[in-house]
């Protein structure tokens, strides 16, 4: 929402997406994303911004929840392994297209999502997050003994199913654009939720769920709202990444670190930021590139993962942008 | 009906050190209200403690368990002090993300140093015969040491003057401070004596089944599950969790593959968080 | 002339403590009406049963003829009931102007977020805090979070007002400020139920005062008639401080 405090008092105008400055800013960032490996065909570093995409999405969309409504969900990930099952599926089992699947992926887990918000947000903060691990492990479990979707073995795709798209080639083109899409959506989501009244109310649960309750803010129905919001495009995620390994696993599906990592970049690029969520996700992908690369650093991953998470928790808990716009306030107006 | 029976009877001598397990984590939460999630990584380091004490250093395994408790009581204050000390006051949100946090570095270093094998310490212990019943002996030592741990804290809850300071923290932490009760010390105290609970279960965990650097998790949630049964908060309760838990595990382990009884157990957990959302909250009150 | 409040034999338990028992009263339109009594006497409670925090164990609550009973505090705030604190509770990380805007935004007009803006610049403006509009209500003094309380209720533009112990706190020059506020509230016709320790503001400003003594009504009526019934005094012995504001404070 607004940071902006002065000016008329009367005949305030509804603020139209498009005359804030961010709303170009995340055309750009999307444009970047789709322009950059395209041009001279660079395979490699496209393989790399595909999982900065897939970061981003995760982050943008636990933000909702961590950020904005102050409910940490440890098993975020849930959704993006669902809907990976879900798609491959549709497209194994069923020989559905690829955008039929997808649609279905996302709308049956957020339908999912929402059966599930309804249930578990009846709890309050530390037991809301323990039910969220519950629940990743529940599904976990359960899908591992699944025989349909392959039990612990998974589900593979034959590499038939890239015809269609073109070719195997063209195909991971094609794969790699709908991420960016789904990862622009993503950004797009968190930015006209901040900027509503649905956002205020989530902001102001994350505040104080008892005075945003007493002031009116319908909180079960906002939270469970937000949880099956933030289920879709992680969802969608979920599945056109799995398509594009045509394989998928319990382990890989519903990998907790995923989830974690999630938290960290949302921590590190500032809880409640639109932009944080993007910058983390940036910078952590950046880190993690030197990390398997270098010798020394990558057998300790996850001890710097860990690391990290504690030192922004202690030090500097507004993240990056919380504490760039602790210095700049007016960076709020321009950035959010 | 002999293979359930003994099932059953198994299962309540492997649910106790689930209960002691939570012991650790109810303590915390009782004393503070912070959920405590290095607690997997204290069992996997009381599993480990074993290890690295018995096949390294020689020390038979039931002796590691006095320096286990010591250990993981001095771990403990110091995790206390990183972790949870600068963030009291703070959204709870942050203190269950350092102590996660923390977990995390652990299982990092412990996965960099001993990767995702398979580990068992082989403790020759033997079976007991009762009937027409034959029960392991490390079961049943695991089950009396357990009760033998619980009965000294008990002890030390209830009958000493510092036992008493931890209660009176618990019940009502300003009112202890004007009291004159040290309670940053005691909330140290009571912290260390968490973690020590959670890796002297993870000991005896590791002298019954085989583990890796990534049991810790799967404890940490069958801790979770025996907090909802029995009331976060509340040391009873736990123990009783805990042996609930034993038997379910032991009863549906005769009726479906062990791989099923995971997806019960999470469900479980679940369920009662959801059904009784109020009945862990109230018993704080009460 | 129809109530607009009406509380109909209240009951609430926590455990075994009757913290509420058997109340009944009625607010009118455009009414002030205080409620007084000891510390631990159930005042608060009250509030929380009107407004949905508690569902009552037993007894009705109505607003503008309508059962609001158990029902949720969203739901209430709706309905065009608003309230403040004893115990401030701001949106720390948010400006007052935010603040406002949630009030407005889902109080009873359940306005879009660009027209709940203008009408929470003018409630922080009622109240006076239209020069800290930007401040993280974190940063206010606890007069501006008492102040920044009541803006907030004012953003909902209810019906009626929940008034929670506003005056504890402040220093003099603060309470008189306070004090102006509320008269200018009741000059909008809104009605107010305040709770309030200081016997001197609270006999001026109420049309009918309700004691509380233990969870139930000890008496009812004009502040002369309150301030001199034997039963309040009485009640007040164990009170000395407030027995003898109870009666320096009594309009002659
Ligand atoms: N949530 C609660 N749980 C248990 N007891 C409560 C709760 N709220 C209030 N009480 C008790 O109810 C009684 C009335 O409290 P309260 O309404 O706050 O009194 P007042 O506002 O008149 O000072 C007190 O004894 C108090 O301890
Ligand atoms: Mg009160």
């Amino acid at each position: 929402m607004s940071g902006k405090t002065t000016g008329t008092v009367a005949g305030e105008q509804r603020a139209s997406l498009r005359r804030r400055p961010f709303f170009w800013i995340i055309a750009a960032v999307i444009a970047a994303f789709a322009l950059a490996p395209a041009i001279g065909n660079n395979v490699e570093l496209r393989e790399s911004l595909l999982l900065a995409t897939v970061y981003i999405t995760l982050a943008s969309n636990l933000n909702i929840m961590l950020g904005y409504a102050g409910y940490i969900n440890f098993g975020s990930i849930v959704f993006f392994g669902l809907g990976g099952y879900t798609c491959v599926y549709l497209i194994s089992a069923h020989g559905w297209p690829l955008a039929a699947a997808e649609l279905a992926a996302g709308v049956a887990v957020s339908f999912l999502a929402l059966v599930f918000g309804l249930g578990i947000l009846r709890l309050r903060g530390a037991f809301f997050a323990l039910a969220t691990i519950g629940i990743n492990e529940a599904v976990q479990a359960f899908v591992s003994n699944f025989e349909p979707w392959g039990g612990a073995a998974g589900l593979y795709l034959p590499t038939t199913i890239f015809k269609p798209l073109g070719g195997p080639m063209r195909a991971l083109w094609v794969v790699y654009f709908l991420l960016v899409a789904v990862m622009g959506a993503s950004l797009y989501l968190s930015y006209a939720v901040k900027s509503s009244k649905f956002g205020l109310g989530l902001i102001a649960i994350g505040q104080n769920e008892d005075a945003a309750v007493v002031l009116g803010v319908p909180a079960p129905l906002y939270k469970a709202l937000a949880y099956s919001l933030s289920a879709f495009l992680p969802a969608l995620a979920g599945g056109l990444y799995f398509f594009k390994s045509a394989f998928i696993q319990p382990s890989d599906a519903f990998d907790l670190n995923l989830s974690t990592e999630a938290m960290v970049i949302v921590m590190l690029g500032g809880r409640s930021t639109v932009t944080g969520a993007a910058i983390g996700a940036y910078l952590y992908e950046e880190l993690r590139g030197y990390l398997l690369t270098s010798q020394t650093f990558s057998s300790f991953q996850l001890v710097i993962s860990g690391a990290l998470l504690l030192l922004i928790v202690l030090f500097v808990p507004g993240g990056l942008m919380g504490w760039i716009y602790g210095r700049w306030p007016r960076g709020k107006e321009v950035l959010e | 009906m002999l293979g359930i029976i003994a099932a059953i009877i198994d299962g309540v001598l492997i649910g106790s050190v689930y209960g002691l397990a939570a012991l650790g984590l109810t303590l915390i939460w009782g004393v503070m209200e912070v959920i405590n999630l290095t607690h997997g990584a204290a069992i996997v380091a009381g599993m480990f403690g074993l290890y690295l004490l018995a096949n390294a250093v020689h020390i038979p395994p039931y002796a590691t368990l006095p320096l286990i408790l010591i250990g993981g009581f001095l771990v403990g204050i110091v995790l206390y002090w990183i972790s949870v000390h600068r963030l009291m006051g703070r959204p709870p949100l942050m203190i269950l993300l350092s102590t996660f946090a923390v977990n995390l570095v652990v299982i990092g270093l412990g996965t960099a140093a001993w990767g995702t094998d398979l580990f068992n310490v082989p403790v020759s212990l033997p079976s007991v015969t009762w009937g027409r019943y034959t029960f392991s002996g490390t079961h049943i030592l695991a089950a009396a040491l357990t009760t033998a741990i619980a009965g000294a804290l008990y002890l030390f809850l209830y009958h000493t003057k510092l036992g008493k300071a931890v209660r009176a923290v618990a019940n009502n932490r300003e009112a202890a401070e004007l009291a004159g009760i040290p309670t940053t010390r005691v909330l140290s105290l009571s912290f260390g004596l968490g973690v020590a609970l959670a890796g002297a279960a993870g000991m005896l965990i590791a002298t019954m089944f085989p583990f890796t650097v990534l049991s810790g998790d799967a404890y940490q949630l069958k801790s979770f599950v025996v907090t909802a049964l029995g009331g976060l908060g509340n040391p009873a309760g736990a123990l009783v969790g805990g042996i609930a838990l034993g038997l379910i595990e032991g009863f549906a382990g005769q009726f479906m593959p062990v791989s099923w009884t995971l997806v019960i157990e999470f469900v479980l957990f679940v369920a009662v968080l959801i059904i009784f959302p109020r009945g862990i909250f109230a018993f704080r009150r009460a | 002339m129809s109530a607009l409040l009406a509380v109909e034999d209240l009951g609430k338990s926590f455990g075994g403590l009757r913290a509420v028992s058997g109340l009944s009263f009625t607010v009118n339109e455009g009414e002030i009406v205080g409620l007084i009594g000891p510390n631990g006497a159930g005042k608060s409670t009250v509030f929380n049963l009107i407004n949905g925090v508690f569902v009552p164990d037993a007894g009705r609550v109505q607003f503008r003829g309508g059962n609001i009973t158990g029902e949720t505090p969203y739901r209430v705030a709706r309905h065009g009931i608003a309230r403040t604190h004893q115990v401030v509770q701001p949106l720390a990380e948010l400006t007052v102007l935010e603040n406002c805007t949630v009030g407005a935004c889902f109080g009873r007009e359940n306005l879009p977020l660009y027209r709940a803006r203008a009408v929470a610049r003018e409630a922080a403006a009622f109240v006076g805090l239209e020069d800290r509009l930007a401040m993280p209500a974190a940063q206010l003094t606890i007069a501006g979070k008492k102040r920044l309380e009541l803006a907030r209720a004012l953003s909902a533009q209810p019906l009626m007002l929940l008034l929670d112990e506003e005056l504890a706190g402040l220093n003099a020059t603060e309470i008189e400020r306070m004090l102006e506020v509320i008269r200018s509230i009741r000059a909008r016709g809104i009605a107010i139920l305040i709770i309030e320790h200081l016997m001197q503001a609270i006999m001026g400003l109420s049309d009918r005062i309700v004691v509380l003594n233990s969870g139930q009504k000890l008496a009812e009526g004009a502040p002369a008639e309150i301030a001199n019934n034997p039963a309040v005094i009485e009640a007040y012995l164990g009170d000395p401080a407030l027995a003898a504001s109870l009666h320096g404070g009594a309009p002659a």
